[in-house]
């Protein structure tokens, strides 16, 4: 295996630790405009204060991550989905603020103001990534200078705007799911009741996105039916969606938790074994403009400097990341700290 | 308007704004972990109080620090996207080693420090403290080390029509790097030092909390005063030579060195302009220079006239800045010391003079730096890495003038809000004082 590869699949690793982690601050995010009290408000902020910003971080590096080791991709991507990666931005300052300024001024229209904000910041960013992601398997309209040459609007396909709101479910449904460890009672209750109703459109929206990339995408089927992972990762990511309902139903939260955390993980590896060895294919059928791991990366010392770094860095940060979490394991208990 | 100015604006108005916000994170962090190591060994329930305050102010100042920070993380990729295909073998290792070495540190242990102090030992919460400062500052040194790059490139060759790596210690270690490291962050601990003094003495004018107040003051002001005189002396001075030898250009616009006949004298004050590159009613000590460069009042510095007029830096606002944040300095060196003397002889708490200077000078030092950074940056142009890319070769080719304005004129407004917000919130954190707050929001 060569350093491309390593870097290929730890950024993958990355964008997974990040939409598990982020993915359900999202959801809760969302759960919070549909809130029924200040109290079940409170509580949902609450359940993700002292965490969000550290599962916020996965992106960061991934971001980091990504310049450092395919600084084409970089620079092709993000500058080609130019206005959506602002609005992003924008989104993501809103949700960060508002939780610490939401409890700070005694008054219940500042309050509502930054419920939105909240609730708005936490929706866009997930329904953008979809977008991002079904754009990306779809391919994108690359010249041979491996530069973006289609609108924003050109990105709002309705096949990307489809994969926009199976990720919107998808995070709602996690969401919900660590709610159920959080909190109690009423609260608890309808979010038990909630899971089902929010499993089947998953399931659904799902099945037909599946469907719609065997005409959309040119090339993500192509060798992946001879690729061993997928057949290790697709079952298990059908398992894993059956028993979500199955453990939310027995009670059963934490594994709930992991089932769905488990088919977040698959649905990322499965849209990473389909790109493999493409990073961002061209919408034209000139594949040799599609940005590769070997066309779009950093040079061999830089790959491999990079690697150290990681096998240095990441073991800490997975080691007191779950220390912390193991503190903060429980329901919520509002107090004088609290938001 | 032309894309190249436009993503220029861009650039410096976010960076700019995000910059208001890390030196007073990593300031105030340093300073709680002076107060919490001194609360939790003595026992001293003020000191607690006083880590609990200024906790609360961290948390504000952090998250309107890590909103603005997210939008830099791809700001380089989305209005930069030569720059990054030229630099991205280097320039993108410290990006990730920054999310890697700090900020997952931080912000895990800011949860911590934050929303954990009854659910963990007083010792588990007090390293949780040095956590968040250690964090902070690592992330200025990987910050910085991309920066400094970028102003003294080193340890890489020019090869596929980008920069590319040879030696990562050497990329790390250029010549800017250690210098402009201890600066930045002594200037954030000056930064952090005048936001608890402004506190203490805001309270102290109002007759509140006047042992809390007391207390703050102390520690505010001791740090001040070593943190402000190392600022000048080594790191101000030892920076100052630095630029003079790899970016002699630059120094001779911070030091308005326009032409040969000039010599190397140090202008105390002048007024500068850029067409033709003159200073006007200079006052002046002849030989300083040189002497505090190179140890030879005789010593010969490259001078502008020297430059081609394509490869000069603006001299007005190069000239300017520097000469601002030296003043503000000076400054920062003079009140901390009156405040010190005036604490020795027990006069400082009713002096009402020295305490509203206090009060007014919180946002100082945050102007200083910036004033810093557009010493070295703009005077690091037309290069965007130094004598290898200029910053007009640099943009997205992709990005329109329009679509680059309309990112500006959005967040323009997004940071006009956040930062009257700051404002507003921080003067209302004041007004309640350190009192424990009743618990929030029970309307239920
Ligand atoms: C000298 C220090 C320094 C400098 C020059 C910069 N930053 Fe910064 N940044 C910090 C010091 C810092 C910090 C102290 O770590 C922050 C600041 C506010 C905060 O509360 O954390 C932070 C936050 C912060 C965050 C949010 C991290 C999180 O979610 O925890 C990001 C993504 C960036 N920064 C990225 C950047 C980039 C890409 C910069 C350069 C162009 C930059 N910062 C300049
Ligand atoms: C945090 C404090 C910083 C401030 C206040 C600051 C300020 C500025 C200013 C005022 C400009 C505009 C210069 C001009 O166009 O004339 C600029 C440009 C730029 N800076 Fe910085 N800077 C900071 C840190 C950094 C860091 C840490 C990096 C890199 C890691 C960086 C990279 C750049 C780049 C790429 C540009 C745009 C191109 C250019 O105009 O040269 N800056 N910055
Ligand atoms: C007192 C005398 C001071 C001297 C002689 C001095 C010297 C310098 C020099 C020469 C630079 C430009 C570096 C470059 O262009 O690469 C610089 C930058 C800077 N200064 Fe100062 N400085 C002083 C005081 C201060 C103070 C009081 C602060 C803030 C509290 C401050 C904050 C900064 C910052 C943030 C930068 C930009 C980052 C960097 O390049 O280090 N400086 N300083």
């Amino acid at each position: 295996m060569d350093l491309n590869i390593i870097w290929f699949i730890l950024i993958a690793v990355l964008i997974i630790g990040y939409a598990i982690l982020d993915g359900f601050d999202f959801g809760v995010g969302i759960l919070h405009l549909f809130a029924k009290n200040e109290n079940e408000k409170r509580i949902g902020i609450n359940a993700i204060a002292p965490v969000w910003d550290g599962n916020e971080v996965w992106l960061l590096t991934a971001g980091g991550a990504l310049f450092a080791a395919f600084p084409i991709v970089y620079a092709s991507v993000f500058s080609g989905f130019y206005i959506a990666i602002m609005l992003l931005l924008v989104a993501l300052i809103f949700r960060a603020v508002s939780m610490e300024f939401r409890g700070k001024v005694e008054s219940e229209s500042w309050r509502k103001t930054w419920d939105v904000a909240f609730g708005i910041g936490s929706t866009l960013p997930p329904v953008l990534f979809g977008v991002a992601i079904g754009n990306i398997i779809r391919g994108i309209p690359l010249n041979a200078n491996h530069d973006f040459t289609g609108t924003f609007l050109s990105l709002l396909n309705p096949y990307a705007v489809l994969v926009g709101v199976l990720s919107l479910v998808l995070f709602t449904m996690h969401g919900a799911i660590y709610l159920t460890m959080k909190t109690e009672e009423e609260h608890k209750t309808r979010m038990i009741n909630i899971i089902p109703t929010l499993w089947i459109a998953f399931v659904t929206i799902y099945f037909v996105v599946t469907l719609y990339s065997i005409f959309e995408s040119k090339f993500l089927f192509d060798g992946i039916l001879s690729n061993p992972i997928f057949w290790i990762t697709f079952p298990v990511m059908i398992a894993t969606i059956i028993f979500i309902p199955v453990f939310v139903k027995s009670g059963k939260f934490g594994r709930a938790f992991l089932c769905s955390s488990i088919t977040i993980a698959a649905m990322v590896t499965l849209m990473a074994i389909g790109l493999f060895p493409n990073f961002v294919p061209s919408l034209n059928d000139n594949l040799a403009q599609s940005l590769t791991i070997y066309n779009a990366s950093s040079s061999q010392r830089t790959l491999e400097t990079m690697l150290y770094i990681a096998l240095l860095g990441m073991p800490l940060v997975i080691g007191y990341t779950s220390f912390i979490y193991r503190i903060f394991k429980g329901k919520v208990v509002l107090n004088e700290d609290s938001y | 308007m032309d894309a190249v100015i436009l993503a220029r604006l861009q650039f410096a108005m976010t960076i700019g704004f995000h910059f208001f916000f890390p030196p007073i994170t990593i300031g105030l962090a340093w300073l709680l972990v002076i107060v919490e190591t001194i609360g939790w060994r003595k026992k001293n329930e003020i000191y607690v109080k006083i880590g609990k305050f200024f906790g609360k102010i961290l948390a504000l100042t952090f998250a309107v620090g890590v909103a603005t920070g997210i939008v830099m993380e791809f700001q380089f990729g989305t209005n930069w996207a030569e720059y990054s295909k030229f630099v991205g073998d280097i320039f993108g290792a410290p990006l990730a080693a920054e999310g890697v070495f700090a900020f997952f540190l931080e912000s895990g242990f800011l949860g911590l420090y934050l929303f954990g102090r009854d659910k963990v030992s007083k010792g588990v919460h007090w390293f949780s403290g040095l956590m968040v400062a250690l964090g902070s500052t690592m992330s200025a040194f990987w910050i910085l080390v991309a920066n400094s790059w970028q102003q003294t490139p080193a340890g890489f060759v020019l090869r596929n029509g980008r920069a590319e790596l040879t030696s990562f210690y050497d990329a790390v270690f250029n010549e800017s790097m250690l210098i402009r490291f201890f600066h930045t962050i002594d200037a954030a601990i000056i930064s952090g030092a005048f936001i608890m003094a402004g506190v203490a003495a805001y309270f102290l004018l109002r007759k509140q909390h006047i042992e809390f107040s007391k207390a703050a003051m102390k520690v505010a002001v001791i740090v001040g005063i070593i943190s402000s005189l190392l600022e000048l002396f080594p790191f101000g001075h030892e920076h100052a030579k630095q630029v003079a030898q790899t970016q002699p250009e630059k120094f001779a616009a911070i030091e308005g060195l326009y032409n040969e006949e000039d010599g190397s004298p140090m202008v105390l004050f002048a007024l500068p302009f850029d067409n033709p590159p003159e200073l006007k009613g200079v006052i002046e000590i002849p030989g300083i220079l040189g002497y505090m460069v190179f140890g030879d009042p005789d010593a010969k510095f490259l001078t502008l006239a020297e430059v081609p007029k394509e490869d000069r830096p603006p001299l007005w606002l190069t000239f300017v800045s520097f000469h601002n944040m030296v003043i503000l300095g000076m400054y920062f060196i003079g009140i901390m010391l009156l405040a010190g003397y005036l604490i020795k002889k027990d006069k400082l708490w009713d002096n009402k003079l020295v305490l509203k200077a206090f009060v007014w000078s919180m946002p100082l030092p945050l102007i200083a730096c910036q004033l810093g950074w557009i010493t070295a940056e703009v005077g690091r142009q037309p290069w965007i890495v130094y004598k290898m890319l200029r910053t007009s070769d640099a943009i997205s080719v992709t990005v329109s003038a329009g679509e680059i304005l309309f990112s500006i004129i959005l967040f323009g407004l997004i940071y006009l809000m956040l930062g009257s917000l700051y404002i507003f919130l921080f003067r209302n954190k004041l007004k309640h004082g350190p009192e424990p707050i009743e618990v929030k929001g029970e309307v239920a």
